[in-house]
């Protein structure tokens, strides 16, 4: 019995379909990448490149989804070939999102590079950690998809709290610094947003990991205990 | 695979048809290899698989059709609601009044529309006319084919469309009250208007009787059937819950055959 489907159309299909999946993630990877960068360099060039990007991945989540409507009307798909296309649907709004995130952190980078850059004291370099972790997040969640590998799927979402933690971390010492020295209140609520949206990456790189999961195992993972997910996972 | 400590049995407690180490053979051929299943009462139950994975088969020993056939033994249980369908000496034709069956070409008789329905009523009730005339419209109307032919129940059988006719091939054997109804691929040379039809009727029939159909479609199995036996070579290879099967089945080889893997 051969992996391929009769219909090499069929085939061809759901390829082209999780191939657009992950060039959609691997642009909105770069886009949070890139505008954490403009953030850090006050960099309103790389900041305006990445709200360019917007329009593009909007239009890929419609794309895709109409593809993959279009596949189930015409296939009738069945088991892992429905639960492929079930999980991608959910799997481009949420990478649609990540895009949303990553124009929020330009947006910030542009209002920064306007009125000055904020004081040394600012927790810069917990950012970047933080959004470190979330970027490398969403492309082990990504490598998870392209190589539908459950152990892979399993490990983004033991490290999520990682990101959590970090993000109240900056929370808390922003909160020390806006009580300390309120002219540093405007761009603290700022970064606050960047870090907010930061952990928002981490949350949809775990909502990745969930949908891989249930296109290979075919159990729905979601919101269910760590404890579960590792029984079914492995 | 299967083997007798390891029936499929669906959850329902109760069962019409429970089969047991069955084998069947055509003359030296195995059809059929240590089958053990329960068929759910008053459920659909659809058997798929490719051409002769012996799903025909299967259904034709739970009426002994087989047994019109020389060289054709079954050997193993088919218990029908505690009777061993299989033993010598059964009364074979009461059995195919009480487990009916309709095939794949409808095969209405050369006879009136009501003749068709009276002929096999006479053979097991003795009935009055208008005792007669109720139990053709009763099994017309649980065709969904009563309001069509009302006023021509003295045409020909033949002379209805071909989805009237498998209509009618159902009203024939629901006349005598069977509690099993058998259904060989019976929307196969039908158009999708007429299979829609017949599924709409199989889905009404199912809270009265027990139902078991034999389809090549995978989606009719899909949309018709609270169960799916999947078949191969003579094996039952996966047997479950409809939507269980079609979402995640147990087995690679189903899912291979369901997705349209199979090469």
């Amino acid at each position: 019995m051969s992996d391929k489907h009769l219909s090499t159309q069929f085939d061809a299909e759901l390829s082209s379909v999780s191939t657009r999946v992950l060039e959609m993630g691997g642009l909105v990877e770069s886009q949070v990448f890139q505008a954490i960068g403009a953030l850090m360099s006050v960099d309103t060039e790389a900041a305006e490149a990445v709200l360019g990007e917007e329009e593009r991945v909007n239009r890929m989540e419609v794309e895709v989804d109409r593809d993959l409507t279009g596949i189930i009307a015409r296939r009738q798909p069945t088991a892992r070939d429905l639960r492929l296309l079930i999980a991608i649907s959910k799997i481009i709004a949420n990478l649609e999102r990540v895009g949303d995130e990553a124009t929020r952190i330009a947006r910030v980078a542009q209002r920064l590079s306007a009125v000055g850059m904020p004081g040394r004291r600012l927790p810069l370099t917990d950012l970047k950690f933080e959004s470190e972790l979330a970027v490398a997040q969403l492309r082990k969640a990504l490598d998870a998809f392209a190589r539908l590998d459950t152990r892979v799927a399993l490990e983004v979402l033991k490290s999520d709290d990682q990101i959590d933690q970090e993000f109240e971390g900056m929370m808390r010492k922003l909160i020390t610094y806006m009580m300390e020295d309120p002219r540093t209140i405007s761009s603290s609520i700022d970064l606050l947003f960047v870090a907010k949206a930061v952990e928002r990456v981490g949350d949809h790189a775990k909502n990745l990991a969930e949908a891989v999961i249930y296109i290979v195992k075919g159990a729905d993972v979601r919101h269910t205990s760590m404890e579960n997910i590792e029984s079914v996972a492995k | 695979m299967n083997n007798a400590s390891n029936t499929a049995s669906p959850a329902q407690a109760k069962n019409a048809l429970e089969i047991r180490q069955l084998n069947f053979y055509y003359g030296k051929f195995q059809g059929l290899k240590n089958i053990n299943l329960d068929i759910a009462e008053r459920r659909v139950t659809a058997f798929i698989g490719p051409s002769g994975c012996g799903k025909s088969t299967l259904l034709r020993t739970f009426n002994r059709m087989y047994s019109l056939y020389p060289g054709q033994r079954a050997e193993g249980q088919i218990s029908f609601y505690g009777e061993n369908i299989l033993d010598e000496g059964r009364d074979l034709n009461l059995l195919r009044a009480r487990i009916g069956m309709v095939f794949q070409k409808p095969t209405p008789f050369p006879m009136s529309i009501y003749d068709n329905i009276a002929f096999g009523v006479k053979l097991y009730e003795t009935l009055s006319r208008s005792e007669m005339d109720d139990r053709v419209e009763w099994a017309l109307s649980k065709a969904a084919l009563w309001k069509e032919v009302k006023d021509k129940l003295n045409q020909s059988g033949l002379s209805l469309s071909g989805g009237q006719q498998q209509r009618l091939c159902i009203a024939r054997s629901v006349a005598v009250k069977p509690s099993v109804l058998l259904l060989d691929e019976p929307t196969s040379a039908l158009d999708p208007i007429s299979t829609g039809k017949i599924e709409e009727l199989v889905d009404e029939l199912k809270s009265e009787y027990t139902i078991a159909i034999v389809t090549h479609n995978m989606q009719q199995a899909a949309r018709c059937s609270d169960y799916t036996a999947y078949m191969y070579l003579g094996d039952l290879v996966e047997f479950g819950e409809t939507s269980n099967i079609f979402m995640k089945p147990e087995r690679k080889e189903t899912e291979d055959y369901i997705t349209g893997r199979f090469g």
